[in-house]
């Protein structure tokens, strides 16, 4: 017998098991979680991790929670959701975008166990649903932070990989310290890497060399805020990813908090109670998996109060980051006076927005 | 009191009983940590060593050995004829990306032409890709005398930015919407190195990886390069007066396992892992080493310790998953084997003396 038929005569056996009462919801949930780092990394994993223990602590014995760390990507994740969809796991979430092709593969052999990919795009069968976070409505708010607050107006960005999600983040970040400064500029440093530390101090302490007084991170460690805080309070950065409150009131000012937990806790919900379907989320501040973490007094009450009323503006749905005007790097038009940009060119983006200096890697 | 004494000659005894020894000190000593941890030993135990083979979901399990253990098995045998010659290729990690990159590149420049020569010429390239990687640490020891240990090591972090670059860029899948990674090659049926026979995990990385130890068993035992790697790594005078060249030494070894290499990550890009992307590399290159030394650098002994080597990785995920052991936990298990494999392994060479009274 070919394993494909073994897998789906297992999966017929789930199916059987536990599919009877699917359309009423279920008694109890496995919620199974596969992790790309450690869930000590403080960062990305440990957000995603603190997710899966606010479900269990919402649903008690309704829930079972399962999870496994430091899940390469490729086979070995294939190998890891199969395990678990054989194991009786009812949905599984898989936290990283490298996890993409292995989840899709996996569910098209699981029709009855439900698959959420965070941060991908593909969803080839219908027990697949992706979601993600608008994390480019929290860069507007620290953008408008280090708009104020830059002295030398050069402020820095360390970039992870030239994807949509980060060139998202730089446009965002630039246009609104733009629009309080417009005298700023913008200096922006390819780690080609999601988490270590070594590569971003050296990142950090580039962007310091140039004179840049204010450093967003797309990457996760804490690195680039222990290089500012050896300035002596002469540059300052925000917290990614988690609070990273160790380094407050300077020079963590403010933070991007991803928050996962309301998204976790709704899909199982959903599963519990029956009312279960497939979907591409993409929440931001409203639904609360964007959190601005607390804006420290080393920021001025002004500044702290124009880039709080941004955060407020932009979870009640009366602005969007990417209104236009906005011209494109080469000055074409993309968007026009008032327009706010569609999805679809956020999802996509390849281009950086006039006024930023420099190329993105091709 | 106890005292070490070289042996005059080696042990036969401990050269070949060192490594089940090696492996039952680490289920022994880590079945303390596991207990420590407050977990049921024998069950971790037996979720690690036994479930994969005869639990509830070996039929799935027992496939994902072979797909687990052919990488490191091919990579260690290279690895393994230059230790033999006291040759320290440690960047065979390195290798096996560039072996992917090249490979990959070869099949997806003529995307989406079908012809049978289209999967034959990724490998030749794959090889030559970590043949061509392996060559930079070679010539510098033989030219300038660098150290080949430090150089071959730096070159992973190179290899793994240009394979960020691929991944990012020269590879990028045109239609993937600018996300990084390359086009999946199980869409492409040329290019694909699909199972062969899929109970089992067989793909032709595995069947290279056989017959590899094959070919390396006969060139040990039977061929004069064989019997000059051993000389070297023996007794290196003795090897210059019967004619060994040490430079052709050093480029044949390190040309073969960078070969090897090259050939592994070929086959696990065009298969299991399907594509080319950030992350490709799993440290096949580095566990090499440890299944390499507990093999005994022997082409068959490292055939069997791949196995067990993969079965630590699946089992362990296993205990991961369904007991909820910490990672780590399991990283620390599995670097215990090298550290028993290494304390016992003294017994090889040296014995235990009951010292009395002398001083």
């Amino acid at each position: 017998m070919k394993r494909r038929n073994l897998l789906a005569t297992a999966a017929m056996g789930l199916l059987l098991a536990s599919g009877a009462s699917f359309a009423q919801g279920m008694d109890k949930v496995k919620a199974c979680f596969v992790y790309v780092g450690p869930i000590g990394d403080g960062g990305w994993t440990f957000q995603h991790h603190q997710g899966a223990l606010a479900v269990q602590e919402k649903y008690g014995d309704k829930v079972e929670i399962q999870f496994q760390e430091n899940v390469p990507e490729g086979a070995d994740a294939e190998r890891v959701l199969t395990q678990m969809a054989l194991g009786g796991c009812n949905i599984i979430f898989t936290t990283s975008f490298g996890f993409m092709d292995a989840t899709n593969a996996v569910a098209a052999k699981f029709p009855d166990v439900k698959f959420e990919h965070a941060t991908g795009y593909k969803r080839d069968s219908a027990n697949v649903s992706t979601y993600n976070a608008r994390f480019y409505e929290g860069r507007a708010v620290q953008g408008t932070i280090a708009g104020r607050m830059t002295k030398s107006n050069k402020i820095g960005y360390i970039a992870s990989f030239p994807i949509p999600e980060v060139i998202m983040g730089i446009n965002s970040y630039y246009l609104h310290a733009k629009k309080v400064n417009p005298a700023v500029e913008l200096s922006v440093v390819w780690a080609f890497t999601w988490f270590d530390p070594a590569k971003e101090a050296d990142a950090a302490k580039a962007l310091i060399d140039q004179g840049v007084d204010v450093i967003a991170s797309h990457t996760d460690s804490t690195a680039p805020l222990a290089e500012a805080a050896k300035t002596n309070g002469a540059v300052i950065g925000f917290g990614q990813a988690s609070d990273m409150a160790a380094y407050k009131p300077s020079p963590r000012v403010s933070s991007i908090i991803d928050n996962w937990a309301p998204y976790y806790i709704k899909r199982v919900g959903q599963l519990l109670d029956g009312t279960y379907e497939q979907a591409d989320a993409w929440e931001g501040i409203a639904g609360g998996e964007v959190e601005i973490g607390e804006i420290t007094e080393a920021v001025p009450a002004e500044v702290k109060a124009e880039a709080e009323a941004m955060r407020d503006a932009i979870a009640a749905g009366t602005y969007h980051p990417f209104t236009g005007p906005i011209n494109k790097q080469d000055g074409t038009p993309w968007l026009a006076d008032g327009a706010v940009a569609p999805d679809g060119d956020l999802l996509g983006m390849s281009f950086y927005v006039e006024g930023i200096v420099g190329d993105i890697p091709k | 009191m106890l005292r070490l004494e070289k042996r005059p000659t080696p042990s036969r005894f401990w050269l070949y009983a060192t490594p089940p020894v090696a492996v039952i000190l680490t289920m022994i000593a880590g079945g303390i940590l596991f207990a420590l941890m407050g977990k049921n030993p024998v069950e971790v135990i037996r979720t690690i060593f036994w479930d994969p083979l005869f639990g509830e979901f070996a039929f799935y399990l027992r496939g994902q050995l072979l797909v687990k253990a052919g990488p490191l098995i091919l990579i260690a045998i290279g690895l393994a004829l230059g230790f033999r010659a006291g040759i320290w290729n440690i960047g065979a990690e390195g290798q096996y990306i560039m072996g992917a990159v090249i490979g990959a590149s070869v099949g997806l420049a003529v995307f989406p032409t079908e012809s049978r020569w289209i999967f034959p010429a990724m490998v030749i390239a794959g090889a030559f890709g970590g043949w061509a990687w392996a060559m930079i640490p070679a010539i510098l020891k033989t030219r300038f005398n660098t150290n080949e240990i430090l150089v071959s090591l730096m070159l992973v972090y190179v290899a793994e930015t240009i394979l960020a670059k691929a991944a990012t860029g020269f590879l990028k899948n045109p239609e993937g919407m600018g996300f990084p990674g390359s086009r999946n090659f199980s869409s492409y049926p040329a290019a694909q190195n699909a199972f062969l026979y899929e109970p089992l995990g067989l793909h032709w990385g595995g069947v290279a990886a056989f017959v590899t130890a094959i070919l390396a068993y006969i060139l040990l035992t039977r061929h004069q390069a064989g019997f000059q790697i051993k000389l070297a790594g023996q007794a290196p005078r003795a090897a210059r007066f019967h004619g060994v060249s040490p430079a052709r030494l050093v480029v044949m070894c390190m040309g073969i396992s960078g070969a090897l290499a090259g050939m592994a990550g070929l086959f696990e890009v065009t298969g299991p892992a399907g594509q080319i992307t950030i992350d490709f590399n799993t440290g096949y290159g580095f566990t090499a080493i440890i299944v390499a030394f507990l093999g005994r650098l022997n082409p068959l002994g490292i055939v069997l310790a791949g196995f067990i080597m993969a079965l630590t990785y699946v089992g362990g995920e296993m205990a991961s998953t369904s007991l909820g052991l910490p990672d780590a936990a399991i990283q620390v298990f599995q670097g215990m084997l090298l550290f028993f494999l290494l304390a016992v392994d003294v017994l090889t060479n040296y014995r235990f003396r009951l010292a009395v009274g002398a001083h």
